[in-house]
């Protein structure tokens, strides 16, 4: 089944150009491996960083393997309460990727709707959802994430805080992200609502919402897709600079940017790969992303198409 | 000394699953003077043999045999000597007049640029000299309208201006690919003699590729017909149209509708030159039983009365602004009957698509009634009769490569109207109900599990008919639904409109500029003229005896195939 559905890939016109492109092909192996690794964190990762039996303090600031005083025990070194970095970053980029991931998808399922509506509805729906849609593209997206951060915790009391940092990052994220699929998606299927195949089916008398998701939605997934990828890298790297900044995950449950951050405090007294090694570790991933997404956007281009 | 010599000139596409041979052994010559006309099907390699001239051709096409000589220089595969040709010794007109200006620039930094590229005059010289050329293709006002952007010039006069680029600097060969194909009529005409007055006065030597055999009658001295890259006809056109010695062209010939006279249906040639004389319907009594076949009453079965329809922009206050309005249909009316096709003629915005977007629904008037069967279609009172009405009124439409959703495949296309008017059709009846109908347009059972783009732009039209059958309309709006479709196709295509308006008796709403077309399809036409009927009456009369000054100017216009044999 799997084989089958790998062959039938490759053979396409989309698996020809990925074929052709070193770049997509190296990007895409660097992002399988961390997703792959990051699932199987539990498994692969060789310490548990929360499991408070497995760390030691007497373990903290242990350099990396290489330098003088690394250990075999920490291929990355320990950070300032003992736990091994590269256990650490695994399970970080876990919760960095189902941030990312859930965000994007948020953002897309809010996006996509207020986008095929306006567009194909038209009149004064949309000119309202697309003004709407400008005011909130001209508010940068860590500001508006930090804006919903700082509602929610208002709102939310101190105690629940660090259990919620997840949806709150997640809406947060999601807010800030939507208006790029909503002015896509309306572009898009502005263009498909006056194709002819529409026409006949409104015509034959299809409702609204039919001929939205059984005809203009398939039609026009290929932006979509393209947006959604370069999009997940940017929430990846906003969720970062959020923790970084201190509103994202606390340090008990760290992700990338939660490490960074409190590398960054012993940056200049020697212990560099505290935050180091989440940083590299940040920019491969969104790296590779972008990469693939750019390679998407150019393979699922019919004016740009490779025979 | 022959002035551009092409021998055996061999084209190759090398994509990832095939090479694609677009020119065969291709060898023909042409003098000063002279008009040759390329005509062929799409896919039949005709562009590619213009664009081999100035070496255009896209990757991964490439040349892998044979030669292009004009004026005894080799052209092929010679890109630095091409590069001081192009543009100077040979002028290029594309199809596409609102593609090939540059929208950011007037026609006089345009032409000056391209003139002083090419010569070594100065500013105030080249000026003078487009100025010369503006009035030589015929634009009035030259010293003013030379001032302009090209989105101020209409289709036909922004033709004329891309001419004058073409000649402006005095070139000996000019390739004109599909001049006039996104042009009307009467300003076909138009450039067509502004064309031929310029080989006489110039004494160039002129290329034209086009798939009209109209143009081809009205304007070419020679003829070269190609399929599939080979050259299968080339003579003198008088002799090549009259007497065609190959099938191919013999098909081709038959296949245009002729303009003087009605004819029953196309005669149609089998590959192996046999006629096919039986009906391309094949309907059997099955399907016939399940139509429930209406018997012919010749009552009114559609009035269209006093119908205005005005364009405006939608704002987010509503402002009484007459300035964005556009009317597009002004106080229209006439009546169509049950059983009879009813021709609407008019050029590019004369409103003949919004009439028929107006009967089918998609859009409301601004003032005036529709009624099927006296019964209002706009009026809210009736919603529920209209809900039924819908699947009497059916379309077809133009674009063959839009009309069908890429990504349903070909059953699901035909069964999604027939679902929706029956919730609760069993899976062996829809089947059936499929089965029939792509039977009736005579595509093969097999290709129902396929997808839009395994099939040719005939086989689509097709199928969209099969989509529109699907309802069991009464009446069936055909929104010039061959005029994007080669002529051989499009006799097939008209032969099975004709066919089935006869076995089901079928009202048809036939729209299209095509008068020939017209002609052979229509009981009763109707001519349109920015958003008003000229004329309605019956289809011979008009075409014999027509009584308005705007019809008979459209029928003076119309390129005739007669009108060299």
């Amino acid at each position: 089944m799997i084989p089958q559905i790998i062959k039938t890939f490759l053979d396409s016109d989309i698996g020809y150009s990925f074929k052709k492109s070193k770049v997509a092909i190296v990007s895409s192996i660097i992002f399988v491996t961390i997703v792959l690794t990051s699932l199987l964190a539990v498994v692969i990762a060789p310490y548990n960083p929360f499991d408070p039996k497995s760390v030691s303090l007497m373990d903290a600031f242990t350099p990396p393997i290489w330098s003088i005083g690394g250990s075999v025990d920490f291929l990355l070194g320990t950070d300032q309460q003992g736990r091994d970095m590269l256990s650490t970053m695994i399970y970080g980029s876990q919760i960095s990727l189902i941030v990312g991931f859930a965000s994007i998808i948020f953002a897309m399922v809010l996006g996509v709707f207020l986008g095929v509506t306006a567009g194909y509805l038209g009149g004064r729906y949309e000119i309202v959802v697309m003004r709407f849609t400008d005011v909130q593209l001209t508010i940068p997206s860590i500001l508006m994430a930090l804006l919903v951060d700082g509602i929610a915790r208002g709102f939310i009391s101190k105690s629940l805080h660090n259990d919620m940092a997840i949806y709150v990052l997640i809406l947060a994220i999601g807010i800030s992200e939507w208006p790029q699929f909503a002015r896509i998606t309306r572009a898009a299927t502005l263009v498909e609502k006056n194709k002819e195949y529409v026409l006949a089916s409104r015509i034959i008398g299809l409702s609204d919402i039919v001929i939205m998701i059984k005809h203009i939605l398939p039609n026009i997934l290929r932006p979509i897709l393209v947006i959604a990828t370069i999009g997940l890298s940017q929430a990846i790297i906003t969720e970062s600079t959020l923790s970084f900044l201190g509103v994202g995950f606390p340090p008990t449950n760290p992700s990338l940017g939660t490490l960074i951050r409190f590398g960054n405090n012993f940056l200049f007294s020697g212990e560099w790969w505290i935050t180091f090694f989440p940083a590299i570790f940040l920019v491969v991933l969104a790296l590779s992303i972008n990469l693939l997404g750019d390679w998407m956007r150019d393979a699922l281009n019919p004016k740009l198409k490779v025979r | 000394m022959t002035f551009l010599k092409i021998n055996n000139l061999d084209i190759e596409y090398q994509t990832r699953k095939e090479t694609i041979n677009a020119s065969r052994n291709v060898s023909f010559t042409l003098e000063r003077g002279e008009i040759i006309g390329i005509v062929g099907e799409s896919g039949s390699g005709k562009s590619t043999v213009a664009n081999a001239i100035i070496n255009l051709i896209d990757k991964p096409g490439k040349i892998t045999n044979g030669s292009i000589l004009l004026d005894e220089t080799e052209l092929c595969n010679n890109e630095e000597v091409v590069r001081t040709i192009r543009g100077k010794k040979i002028g290029f007109i594309f199809q596409d007049p609102q593609t090939s200006l540059n929208p950011l620039f007037t026609i006089k930094d345009q032409l000056v640029e391209t003139i002083q590229t090419h010569t070594d005059l100065d500013y105030n010289k080249a000026l003078e000299k487009s100025i010369k050329l503006l009035t030589e293709v015929g634009i009035e006002n030259p010293h003013k309208r030379i001032n302009d952007y090209p989105h101020q010039f209409s289709g036909g006069m922004r033709q004329r201006v891309v001419i004058a680029l073409a000649i402006s600097c005095e070139p000996d060969l000019l390739i004109a690919d599909e001049p006039t194909t996104a042009l009307d009529v009467s300003i076909q005409f138009k450039i067509l003699n502004l064309l031929k007055k310029l080989t006489l006065d110039r004494n160039l030597g002129v290329l034209i590729i086009t798939h009209d055999i109209g143009v081809i009658a009205e304007i070419t001295d020679k003829v070269i017909i190609m399929r599939y890259g080979k050259i299968v006809e080339y003579g003198k056109t008088h002799q090549v149209l009259s007497k065609p010695a190959s099938i191919e062209c013999k098909s081709l010939v038959m296949s245009v509708p002729p303009a003087n006279k009605k004819i029953d249906r196309f005669k149609l040639l089998s590959p192996e030159g046999k006629q096919i004389i039986d009906t391309s319907l094949n309907l059997t009594n099955n399907i016939i039983k399940n139509w429930k076949i209406r018997d012919l009453s010749n009552k009114k079965l559609l009035d269209f009365i006093n119908v205005t329809k005005v364009f405006d922009g939608i704002k987010i206050l509503s402002t009484k602004d007459a300035d964005d309005k556009i009317q597009a249909l002004d106080n229209v009316s006439f009546s169509i009957f049950e059983g009879e096709s009813f021709g609407l003629v008019g050029e590019s915005g004369s409103g003949k698509s919004t009439i028929a977007k107006i009967i089918s629904g998609l859009l409301p008037p601004s003032k005036g009634e529709v009624k099927f069967e006296n019964t209002s279609l706009f009026d809210p009172k009736n919603k529920l009769k209209i809900k039924k009405f819908r699947g009497q009124i059916q379309m077809i439409f133009q674009d063959p490569y839009s009309s069908l959703n890429p990504r349903f495949n070909i059953k699901d296309i035909i069964s999604e109207p027939i679902k929706f008017f029956q919730k609760n059709i069993d899976h062996y009846s829809l089947d059936q109900n499929v089965n029939d109908l792509i039977d009736i347009v005579g595509i093969s059972r097999t290709s129902l599990e396929r997808f839009p783009h395994e099939f040719s732009g005939g086989q689509r039209q097709r199928i969209s008919i099969a989509r529109a059958l699907a309802t069991k309309p009464r009446l069936l709006i055909c929104d010039e639904p061959t005029s994007a479709l080669d002529v051989t196709i499009q006799a097939q295509v008209l032969n099975l409109l004709k066919d089935l308006q006869e076995q089901l008796n079928l009202t048809i709403l036939f729209i299209s500029h095509d008068l020939p077309v017209i002609r052979q399809m229509c009981d009763r036409v109707a001519i349109l003229k920015k958003g008003c009927i000229c004329e309605i009456n019956q289809t011979e009369s008009i075409f014999n005896n027509p009584k308005n000054l705007y019809t008979k100017e459209l029928l003076r216009l119309m390129p005739k195939i007669e009108s060299i044999i």
